[in-house]
C-alpha cells in the first residue's frame, strides 16, 4: 500500500515537473508546479512528517504560488518567446544530461540491497516536538529568520512601488 | 518499506528538472519557478534523511528553507514587476542592462 501511494504521488511529481518544462505558457507551468508541491506534501505525510506536510500546503502551495499566479496575471505573461538555441546545447547537453542521469541512478541504487529502508510511520514529526526544538535548539536561527522576513517585506514594498519622479 | 534511494531518486529528478528549466527557459517567472522546484527537491531529501536517521533537525531545516523561499519569491517578484515597468518584457535575453 505504501509503495503504491509513493509511486502514485511520485508519478504526479515527475509528471508535474516535466510538464513545467515543456509548457510554453507561464500560467500552465505555475499550475503544474502546484501539482508537484501538493503531491510532495502527501509524500511528506507518507514519511511521517505531518508538520512539514501541512506547512508545505499552506506556505508553498498556498502563499507562494498564489503570489506567482497573481504576478503572472498582473503582468499578463502569455506565451514564452522562443530564442535561438545553441548547437552546443543540442549536441552536448542532451547526451550529457542522459549520461549524468544514468550515473546518478546507478550510484543511488548501488547501496540498495543493504538499505534497511524508511519505515512508514516510524517517526512522526508532530508539531509540538518541532515547535519545542524550534524554540530551544534553533531559537537564534528562528529569530534571525523573522528579521529576514521583515527585510523581505520592506524590500518588496520598496521595489514594487511606483516611483513618482 | 520504501528504500531511501527511491526518495533520493525522486529528489534528484526534481532538482535536475529545476536546473534544466533554469538553464533553458527564457521567461523570468518560469526561472523563479524552476528555483522553487530545486528547493522542493532538496526538501524531500532532507525529510527522507530525517525519517531515516530518527532526527527532527531535518524538519527544522525544511522550515527554514521554506521561509527563505517565501522571502525570495516576495523580493524577486517585486523586482520582476519593477523590471517589467521599465522594459515591457519578461524575456531574460532582452534584460541585459542593469541601468535604465
Amino acid at each position: 500500500m505504501h509503495e503504491f501511494l509513493f509511486l502514485l504521488f511520485g508519478a504526479f511529481c515527475v509528471g508535474g515537473a516535466i510538464n513545467l518544462l515543456i509548457q510554453r505558457k507561464t500560467i500552465n507551468s505555475a499550475l503544474s508546479l502546484i501539482v508537484v508541491m501538493g503531491s510532495l506534501a502527501l509524500i511528506y505525510l507518507l514519511l511521517g512528517a505531518e508538520f512539514v506536510a501541512v506547512v508545505q500546503v499552506i506556505i508553498y502551495a498556498g502563499a507562494i504560488m498564489v503570489l506567482y499566479v497573481f504576478v503572472i496575471m498582473l503582468l499578463n505573461a502569455g506565451e514564452e518567446e522562443v530564442s535561438k538555441s545553441n548547437n552546443i546545447a543540442k549536441y552536448f547537453g542532451i547526451p550529457g544530461l542522459f549520461a549524468g542521469g544514468v550515473i546518478g541512478i546507478w550510484v543511488l541504487l548501488q547501496h540498495h540491497p543493504e538499505d534497511k529502508g524508511v519505515r512508514i510511520g516510524e517517526l512522526y514529526g508532530p508539531a509540538s516536538d518541532v515547535g519545542m526544538m524550534l524554540f530551544t535548539k534553533y531559537l537564534l536561527a528562528f529569530e534571525v529568520t523573522s528579521i529576514l522576513v521583515l527585510i523581505a517585506i520592506m524590500g518588496a514594498v520598496v521595489l514594487a512601488r511606483r516611483s513618482n519622479s | 518499506m520504501i528504500p531511501i534511494s527511491w526518495y533520493l531518486l525522486l529528489s534528484s529528478f526534481l532538482f535536475a528538472c529545476g536546473v534544466t528549466g533554469f538553464l533553458t527557459k527564457r521567461n523570468v517567472i518560469t526561472l523563479f519557478m524552476s528555483i522553487e522546484l530545486m528547493l522542493n527537491g532538496v526538501n524531500l531529501s532532507f525529510i527522507a534523511f530525517a525519517t531515516r536517521l530518527h532526527q527532527l533537525d531535518g524538519h527544522i531545516f525544511v522550515f527554514f528553507v521554506m521561509v527563505v523561499a517565501a522571502a525570495e519569491a516576495a523580493v524577486g517578484l517585486a523586482i520582476i514587476i519593477s523590471v517589467y515597468r521599465t522594459r515591457e518584457t519578461l524575456n531574460v535575453d532582452r534584460v541585459n542592462l542593469l541601468k535604465l
